[in-house]
C-alpha cells in the first residue's frame, strides 16, 4: 500500500480583501479575500513552513525531496536545497526542483507516487499579476507538503491515476516576469474540460472503481470557472470547495492544498479524487485508511483560514514591488557572505544552536567555548526551530532598514534555555508585549546582489 | 580584575577640540589639523616635539597614514586605534601607557570622525562579511529596550519614566546651550522633547544623540615633566577598559536594566584611582549619553546612585549643572552629536577645562569649589548585552 503518510498546508498570515482593489485603482478586485505572502516570504520559505508541518506529523525522514513552484526564488541555483537545509535533512537525501509550471507540481506528486520509499513533495506558489488584473485578485499564495510512503502509516492510499498531456497556449510568461498573459478563456475552458474528462475516465479505470464510488472530487484549475465547469461533469458525490473565495487560486500549491483540505474533512474509507488542470490534466485517486482516524495534522487548513489578518492594498502593492515606498534613509544591507553562510549552515538554515554538555547553557548562535570561558568544544547541537519562547523585552525600530518598516523586535527567551534578540514577523507593533509567546518561522530577511538572505524570525503565538 | 593602573604617572598638558557640527565645508584632514594645532598651542609644543601619535577613528580612515599625511608628520610612529564608540578614549589609553612605559616622552592623541559624508541618518557600521544572521537594528532600538525593562523592574510607571528621560535630555541640552563647541545650542523644553517624532520604542528624536563631524586632540607626557609644558596639567588617575563578551545577548538572566561591562569597568577604575565612594568623591562626569535611558542606567553602573534609585536622583536634579554631581556639563552627546573617534576626547576636553578652571562661567560647576577633585569620563560602544566600556578618572593635583 502506497500513499500519503503525513501533510502540511501553509497559508500566509496576511489576507487581502478584494474589494480594496477597485476602490484603490479603479478596476479589478472582486469579492472575498486572497492570501498574501509577507514581504519576507517567498515560495521557498513557504515551502519550508509547509514541510515543517508535514514532518511534525511523522517520525519519517524523507528519502528524497521534490520541490515545485511557478515562481522560484532562484534560477540556476536549486531552491529545494534551501528547504533541505532548513529541515536539517542528511546530505544523502536528494533534493530537486521541478519547475516552473502548475503541471510540474502535479508531476512531482505523480513521480513521488510512482516511486518507492518516503518522498516529501513540496509545492509552493506566489500568484502575481499587474495591479487591477484578474490574476492579482483571483490568485493566492500558499504552500503544501505531502509526505508519501508505504505500509501501515499510509492515511490515504493511492488507488491509481491517469494523465492527459497536451500542448496549447493557455497561460504564459517569460521567466522572471510577474505577469502571466492568457489566451481566450473560453478556449481554455473547452480544452480543459475535454482533457479532464478523458483523464478522469482513465483514472477510474486504473483505480478499478466507478464514478459514483468517488466520495469527493477536488479540482485544481487555472480559474475557478474552469474548475467548476469540469467538476460538475465528473459525477462525484461531492465537489470539494476550491477555496478561491478565501484563499485564491494558489497555482502550484493548489492541488496539494485542496487535497489536504479534503483529507482533513474526510472519514476513513472514503475515496477522494484530485484533478489538476495545467497544460493537460492529471488525476489522482486516493482512499483514506483506518489510520486516518488517529492522524492529527499539525495545523489544519481550517485553523489557518480562521486566523489571518487584513492587509491594506497599498502595502500589498509595495510588498509585490508594484509601488516603491520611500525606505528609511539608512544603508541597505550588504549581501551575506556565501562562504560564511556555508560554514554556519546549521545555524542559518536549521536554527541549531549549541548546548554545553556540562552546564546545559544554550548558545544562539552556537559557541565553541563555555559561558564561563573555561571549556572548549564540549557542546552538542541544540535544535531550536521548534522550541517556543517568551518575550523578555521588545522595541519597534522606525529607523532601521527593512523592506517593510517598522521592524518589530524582541529579546526572546526560549523554553528550556537560550536567548536571542530577534525580529518578529506577522506581528503588528501594538500586539507585542513582555511575556508574549513566540514561535519561530523561516524567512527571507532581504535580498542583496541577488542573494536571498534566509534566516529565522519569531512570530507571535495568538489565542 | 588585575589592573595596576598608572595613577599620577602621566599627565595631559594640552588639548584641542573643534566644534562638533554637521561640518559640510571641512574634511577629515581639516578637522584633525584644527584640533591638533589647538592642542599643540595649548601645550606650547610643535609636532616635531611629539615622539609618537595615536589616531582614533572608527570608520573615517585606516592605518596611521591619514593623520601622518594630514599633519605632514616626518618619520613618526602613528597607530590607528578602533574600539567602537570608545575609540577616542581607547586611543588616549594606549598613548598614556606608551608614555608610562618609558618608550616615549611626549605623545599626541587625535580622535576624528567625518560621519556626515555617508549621506545616511545615524551611525552606520562598516559591513564585515558575515552569514547574514546578525540583527540589523539601530542603536536607538537596542537601547530603547532598557525603558520598559527598567520601569518594570523598579516599579516606575510609564509617565514617570518619561519624565526621567525628559529631564536627562533637557539637562544636557541646557548645558549644551552654554557651549560654543556644541552642535545643538538651544535649550529644549520638556514639551518639545515629549512631542518629538518617535524613532524606536518610546524614544523620540530628543532621546537620541545627534550625529556630527568633529575632532579632538590631547598631548600627554610623563607626570614629572608636566610642569615643563603647563602650569595646570591634568593627571591621569585611572584608565579602565572592558570588552564585553556578548553574554547579555544569549543569557536569559540579563534583564536590560544595567550594563555589566560598565559596572565592572567602574570597579576597576575606582580601584586604580583609590576612590571608595564615587557619589561623594567625583566632582563631575562626562558620560556616554547616546540615548537618554543609557545615561539613566549609567548613573547606577558608575555607582553614583544605588540600584533602582537613579531615576529619583535624576528628577531631584543631582546631576544637573549646578547639582551635587554634574553629569555632562558640556552638553554630552545629546548636544554635541557623536563623531565616534573624537567623542571620548571631547569628554576629556570638558574635564580638562573644568579641572583647570577654564570652563566659561555660565557652565562652571560648583562641585569642584566645594572640594571635590576628580573628573570622570565614561565612553561606551556597542549595545545592551554586548558593549565595550571605558572609564577615566582625572585630577588637577597629584595625590
Amino acid at each position: 500500500m502506497r500513499g500519503i503518510t503525513s501533510w502540511g498546508a501553509y497559508l500566509p498570515y496576511r489576507r487581502l480583501d478584494r474589494t480594496q482593489i477597485s476602490a484603490f485603482i479603479g478596476q479589478g478586485g472582486g469579492r472575498g479575500t486572497r492570501t498574501v505572502a509577507s514581504f519576507d516570504e517567498d515560495t521557498t520559505t513557504m515551502g519550508v513552513e509547509a514541510s515543517r508541518l508535514a514532518l511534525r506529523g511523522s517520525d519519517t525522514v524523507p528519502e528524497a525531496v521534490l520541490f515545485s513552484t511557478v515562481m522560484p526564488a532562484y534560477a540556476d541555483k536549486t531552491n529545494a536545497t534551501t528547504i533541505h537545509a532548513a529541515l536539517r535533512l542528511p546530505g544523502s537525501v536528494p533534493a530537486f526542483d521541478m519547475g516552473s509550471s502548475v503541471r510540474s507540481a502535479a508531476g512531482a506528486l505523480r513521480l513521488g507516487l510512482l516511486s518507492t520509499g518516503s518522498r516529501l513533495i513540496v509545492t509552493s506558489d506566489q500568484r502575481t499579476g499587474l495591479a487591477g488584473s484578474a490574476d492579482e485578485a483571483a490568485g493566492g499564495d500558499a504552500a503544501a507538503a505531502l509526505l508519501l510512503g508505504d505500509g501501515d502509516s499510509v492515511v490515504a492510499e493511492y488507488l491509481g491515476g491517469a494523465s492527459a498531456t497536451d500542448e496549447f497556449v493557455d497561460r504564459w510568461r517569460q521567466p522572471g516576469e510577474i505577469r502571466s498573459k492568457v489566451w481566450d478563456d473560453k478556449f481554455s475552458e473547452v480544452t480543459y474540460v475535454t482533457l479532464g474528462r478523458a483523464a478522469y475516465a482513465d483514472a477510474l479505470t486504473a483505480a478499478g472503481i466507478s464514478a459514483d464510488a468517488v466520495d469527493a472530487v477536488a479540482v485544481a484549475a487555472p480559474t475557478a470557472r474552469i474548475g467548476s465547469a469540469l467538476a460538475s461533469k465528473l459525477g462525484a458525490a461531492k465537489v470539494v470547495a476550491d477555496l478561491t473565495d478565501v484563499v485564491g487560486a494558489t497555482g502550484a500549491a493548489q492541488p496539494s492544498v485542496l487535497l489536504i483540505n479534503a483529507l482533513e474533512n474526510a472519514e476513513p474509507g472514503q475515496t477522494i479524487a484530485l484533478v489538476v488542470l495545467g497544460d493537460g490534466a492529471e488525476v489522482f485517486i486516493f482512499r483514506t485508511t483506518p489510520a486516518l482516524a488517529s492522524y492529527r495534522p499539525a495545523k489544519p487548513v481550517a485553523e489557518q483560514l480562521a486566523g489571518g489578518a487584513p492587509l491594506a492594498y497599498g502595502r500589498f502593492l509595495s510588498w509585490r514591488g508594484m509601488i516603491n515606498v520611500e525606505p528609511p534613509r539608512r544603508p541597505e544591507p550588504a549581501r551575506p557572505s556565501g562562504t560564511a553562510a556555508a560554514r554556519s549552515k546549521d545555524w542559518k538554515f536549521g536554527f541549531v544552536g549549541s548546548r554545553d554538555t556540562v552546564d546545559g547553557m544554550v548558545f544562539m548562535p552556537p559557541s565553541r567555548v563555555s559561558f564561563d570561558g573555561t571549556r572548549t568544544d564540549q557542546m552538542e547541537p541544540a535544535p531550536m526551530a521548534d522550541v517556543k519562547g517568551t518575550i523578555a523585552t521588545f522595541t519597534v525600530d522606525r529607523l532601521a532598514y527593512s523592506p517593510s518598516p517598522p521592524i518589530v523586535f524582541a529579546v526572546v527567551d526560549f523554553d528550556g534555555g537560550g536567548r536571542l534578540p530577534i525580529e518578529l514577523t506577522d506581528t503588528d507593533a501594538d500586539e507585542v508585549q513582555i511575556g508574549g509567546r513566540v514561535e519561530m518561522t523561516f524567512r527571507r530577511l532581504f535580498t542583496a546582489d541577488g542573494i536571498h538572505n534566509y534566516f529565522w524570525k519569531g512570530k507571535l503565538i495568538r489565542g | 580584575m588585575a589592573s595596576h593602573g598608572i595613577r599620577d604617572r602621566v599627565a595631559i598638558v594640552g588639548m584641542g577640540c573643534t566644534p562638533f557640527i554637521e561640518n559640510w565645508p571641512k574634511s577629515l584632514d581639516d578637522l584633525m589639523i584644527d584640533a591638533s594645532n589647538e592642542a599643540f598651542a595649548s601645550a606650547g609644543v610643535t609636532k616635531d616635539d611629539v615622539d609618537a601619535y595615536w589616531f582614533g577613528t572608527a570608520q573615517s580612515g585606516m592605518s596611521g597614514i591619514p593623520l601622518a599625511r594630514a599633519l605632514q608628520l616626518q618619520n613618526k610612529p602613528v597607530t590607528r586605534v578602533e574600539n567602537y564608540c570608545a575609540t577616542g578614549s581607547e586611543a588616549l589609553r594606549q598613548a598614556s601607557y606608551a608614555v608610562a612605559s618609558g618608550a616615549y616622552d611626549l605623545v599626541m592623541v587625535v580622535g576624528a570622525e567625518k560621519v556626515k559624508d555617508t549621506g545616511y541618518q545615524g551611525l552606520n557600521a562598516f559591513p564585515i562579511p558575515n552569514d547574514g544572521t546578525a540583527r540589523t537594528l539601530t542603536a536607538a532600538a537596542m537601547f530603547s529596550m532598557i525603558v520598559p525593562a527598567y520601569g518594570n523592574k523598579y516599579g516606575v510607571d510609564d509617565e514617570t519614566m518619561r519624565s526621567v528621560l525628559t529631564h536627562i535630555a533637557a539637562k544636557n541640552h541646557y548645558n549644551g546651550a552654554r557651549n560654543s563647541r556644541a552642535q545643538f545650542r538651544k535649550e529644549i523644553s520638556a514639551e518639545q522633547i515629549e512631542k518629538a517624532p518617535k524613532m524606536a520604542g518610546t524614544l523620540g528624536v530628543f532621546d537620541c544623540a545627534g550625529v556630527a563631524d568633529g575632532s579632538a586632540a590631547a598631548i600627554v607626557c610623563r607626570a614629572e615633566d608636566a610642569y615643563k609644558y603647563t602650569d595646570k596639567p591634568i593627571f591621569v588617575k585611572a584608565l579602565s577598559f572592558v570588552a564585553g563578551n556578548g553574554s547579555g545577548l544569549i543569557d536569559p538572566s540579563y534583564d536590560y536594566t544595567t550594563f555589566p561591562e560598565i559596572a565592572a569597568c567602574a570597579i576597576d577604575a575606582y580601584a586604580q584611582a583609590g576612590v571608595t565612594n564615587a557619589r561623594t568623591e567625583v566632582a563631575m562626569a562626562e558620560v556616554h549619553d547616546c540615548f537618554t535611558p543609557t545615561e539613566l542606567v549609567l548613573m547606577e553602573d558608575l555607582q553614583f546612585s544605588a540600584r533602582g534609585t537613579a531615576w529619583q536622583d535624576v528628577l531631584d536634579g543631582v546631576f544637573d549643572l549646578k547639582g551635587e554631581l554634574p553629569v555632562n556639563p558640556d552638553g554630552g552627546l545629546k548636544s554635541f552629536g557623536h563623531p565616534v573617534g573624537a567623542s571620548g576626547l571631547r569628554m576629556m576636553f570638558e574635564a580638562f577645562l573644568q579641572l583647570r578652571g577654564e570652563a566659561p562661567e555660565e557652565r562652571t560647576i560648583d562641585s569642584l569649589a566645594a572640594g571635590r577633585k576628580l573628573a570622570l569620563t565614561h565612553n561606551l560602544g556597542g549595545y545592551p548585552g554586548e558593549m565595550v566600556s571605558f572609564i577615566s578618572l582625572l585630577g588637577a593635583e597629584k595625590d
